[in-house]
């Protein structure tokens, strides 16, 4: 492999770990605030390649589709918070373990209602479906560029929010001590609704953002959901930061695994997973 | 719903078949004038499920064309969802043949539980038609007198890609696909028929099933730089690869081929990207014959739906069962004459006329197709009858 090729695939790497890392942020800040593991998780990324592609047929633009989509679910996120997680943050894993495996299935129904079991495209808005030439045959397409900046820059926003803004002090204080930040006069249903909408709203946001590279088809949720996983427990569960470095390192592991060992490309995933857990069995970043 | 309303008419009609002849008619003829149980295992539910309900669609069409009887006697439909679940294949066909006591099993879609459904038929000796599952063992070595299927051999498809790419100049080309069972199969074709026509394979990428990063290996591909690209994708995942190999600048640079099932159902998703792809295939939607034309109005009319390779598979499978019960006037017991009848079939079929071969796979005509404004463009019969080589099977 020469330099150039070595380059492009770290590209490939660094892109598709930073989508994994969009997709895990949610799922690793809902469980290390309030505890509960959300395997309807990867619906949430199913329900935001569908919004993506049903309202950019309807209104016609994806900027905007993605804009009224990511309202849409932030709105969905905090009525399913109020009607259903609200009474589960109390519970045993078990119980959050069965509502969540049972949301799957419903989001899965819903959508087959609503939107039908037939595979859609979207089309990649006209100023981003360039491609960059980089060899005399490859070349890079920019929308994958603007998906890692969109991913790079939410990245940015969820660091900036919650270390440096009185609400991310106190979803740190809530995460930390649940009833003394309480008794303080923090509402912390509030804290709890807004850090649950805003999982939903990345897992969202991932989807719409992949919609126009993976395109839109049923059971996209479950595909990515086990890599989430993979993530969350390498970066250490509920560490944000942790999940960023785990993401970069699955897509490094993936990407090159791939190419330089493709016999045993996947499985290796799992073994860099395995090797992370006894050399730390907590993930590389513990609360 | 449909099954409800059709067996209970079935009920009425075959209770004033009774009254009337009961009376008039020898015991033997009386036997005759059972109902045959017909069950149908296929996935009613999770991504397959739309593949299930084109078969069923296609098989009851087949036989309603033929007076909805077979061999002259009423059907009583027995339907199990085998949600494509191979831990649970055996358990579901058993349900068909001890419970239901079905004459015919019609199923399936998915590869992994039709190995299932196979030691079923191996063990019970019930006749099974195969209307998908390509899985080689099915007419190979664990083919059956048994067991017949209408549709096709995973490595068929690509059997008939090989000559046609090195025809149109392309000499050297990268195999891609998942690994597993069904790519490793079609791969075992390709490399088959390409290497034969004088075509070199510079390397096999491979990714897991059903892993749709592809990125990586498209990467791989540019610093190959070979004349073509050939592969094995199915269903959504099909149209991903296609756009992202668009995406990636290797569209129009490195021509690209396919087994025929990367381009169908998925080209209003793919869109362009999908322009100019080649594949092969035992059907195309546009194939421009009276009898595809007739069928496919045909469909068209009674399901409110266009129908696709899956429904012709379904249809034949009906074709060949009412040829079969006709030829053996509807006793399934006359087992040596009803196999001989149904190895001796020759099927008008939409996709063409086809025949059995000896292991009980269909013997036809691969079509060479381009796609373009979405649709199936065909460009000629890639290979004419062609058939599965059957290896390792100890029958016929």
């Amino acid at each position: 492999m020469d330099v150039v090729n070595f380059s492009i695939q770290l590209l490939n790497s660094v892109q598709y770990g930073l989508l994994l890392f969009m997709l895990a942020a949610g799922l690793t800040l809902i469980f290390g605030i309030m505890g509960v593991v959300n395997l309807a998780h990867g619906s949430f990324y199913m329900l935001g390649a569908y919004l993506a592609w049903s309202l950019a047929s309807w209104c016609g633009s994806f900027t905007l589709a993605i804009v009224l989509g990511t309202s849409l679910s932030v709105l969905f996120g905090l009525l399913l918070e109020w009607v259903l997680f609200r009474h589960f943050y109390q519970r045993d894993h078990l119980d959050q373990v069965l509502l969540t495996f049972g949301l799957i299935y419903v989001f899965e129904e819903m959508r087959s209602i609503l939107w039908g079991d037939d595979v859609h495209g979207v089309t990649i808005p006209e100023t981003l479906s360039a491609s960059i030439p980089l060899t005399d045959t490859l070349s890079y397409p920019v929308y994958r560029l603007f998906m890692s900046g969109i991913c790079l820059l939410l990245a940015l926003a969820l660091y900036l929010l919650i270390s440096k803004t009185r609400l991310g002090m106190k979803i740190r204080a809530g995460a930390f001590n649940h009833e003394m930040t309480e008794a303080l006069g923090v509402n912390i249903k509030l804290i709890h609704a807004v850090v649950f909408a805003l999982g939903v709203g990345l897992a969202t946001i991932a989807g719409m953002v992949a919609a126009p590279i993976s395109s839109v088809y049923p059971n996209m949720g479950s595909q990515v959901l086990i890599m989430c996983f993979v993530v969350v427990v390498i970066g250490g569960i509920g560490s944000v930061r942790g999940a960023l470095i785990a993401a970069l390192l699955v897509g490094l592991v993936d990407t090159f695994g791939k190419v330089l060992l493709p016999q045993v490309a996947g499985m290796l995933v799992y073994v860099l997973m395995a090797a992370v857990l006894l050399w730390r069995p907590e993930g590389l970043f513990k609360q | 719903m449909n099954q409800n309303t059709t067996s209970r008419r079935a009920v009425l009609q075959g209770a004033a078949v009774a009254a009337t002849s009961g009376l008039m008619v020898p015991e033997w003829a009386q036997a005759q004038n059972a109902k045959i149980r017909v069950g149908l295992m296929l996935p009613y539910s999770g991504a397959f499920a739309p593949l299930g309900v084109a078969i069923e669609n296609g098989v009851r069409m087949a036989i309603n064309e033929q007076g909805g009887k077979l061999g002259g006697r009423e059907i009583e439909w027995f339907k199990v969802d085998d949600e494509s679940e191979p831990s649970k294949g055996v358990e579901n066909a058993t349900k068909l043949v001890q419970r239901d006591k079905v004459d015919v099993l019609i199923g399936t879609v998915h590869s992994g539980v039709q190995m299932g459904i196979q030691k079923v038929a191996r063990d019970s000796g019930v006749l099974t038609l195969i209307p998908n599952a390509g899985v080689h063992a099915a007419t190979r070595a664990l083919c059956a007198p048994n067991v017949f299927r209408t549709s096709f051999s995973n490595s068929q498809p690509t059997l008939a890609l090989g000559e046609a790419m090195v025809k149109r100049g392309h000499k050297k080309a990268v195999w891609i696909t998942w690994k597993y069972a069904a790519g490793d199969e079609a791969f075992e074709g390709f490399k088959e028929s390409y290497t034969k026509a004088g075509g070199t394979i510079v390397k096999e990428l491979g990714l897991p099933f059903p892993n749709v990063e592809f990125q990586a290996l498209l990467t791989e591909i540019a610093a190959l730089k070979p004349d073509a690209v050939a592969c094995f994708f199915a269903g959504p995942s099909g149209a991903k690869f296609m756009k992202d190999f668009a995406a990636a600048g290797l569209k129009g640079k490195i021509a690209l081929y396919g087994s025929g099932f990367l381009t169908e159902g998925v080209l209003e998703a793919a869109g362009p990207a999908a322009d100019g792809v080649i594949t092969t295939l035992h059907y195309s939607d546009s194939l421009d014959t009276p009898r595809n034309k007739a069928f496919r109005l045909a469909y068209a009319k009674t399901f409110r739906s266009q129908p696709d390779v899956y429904a012709v598979q379904g249809y034949d499978t009906g074709l060949l069962l009412a040829q079969g019960m006709k030829a053996v006037n509807g006793d399934v017991n006359s087992k040596p004459a009803l196999y001989k009848a149904l190895e001796n079939a020759v099927i008008d079929s939409p996709r063409g006329k086809w025949t059995m071969s000896k292991t009980h796979n269909p013997v036809q005509d691969m079509y060479l197709r381009v796609a373009e404004n979405g649709e199936n463009k065909v460009l000629g019969v890639a290979v004419k009858a062609l058939a599965d080589p059957g290896t390792g099977c100890r029958m016929g």
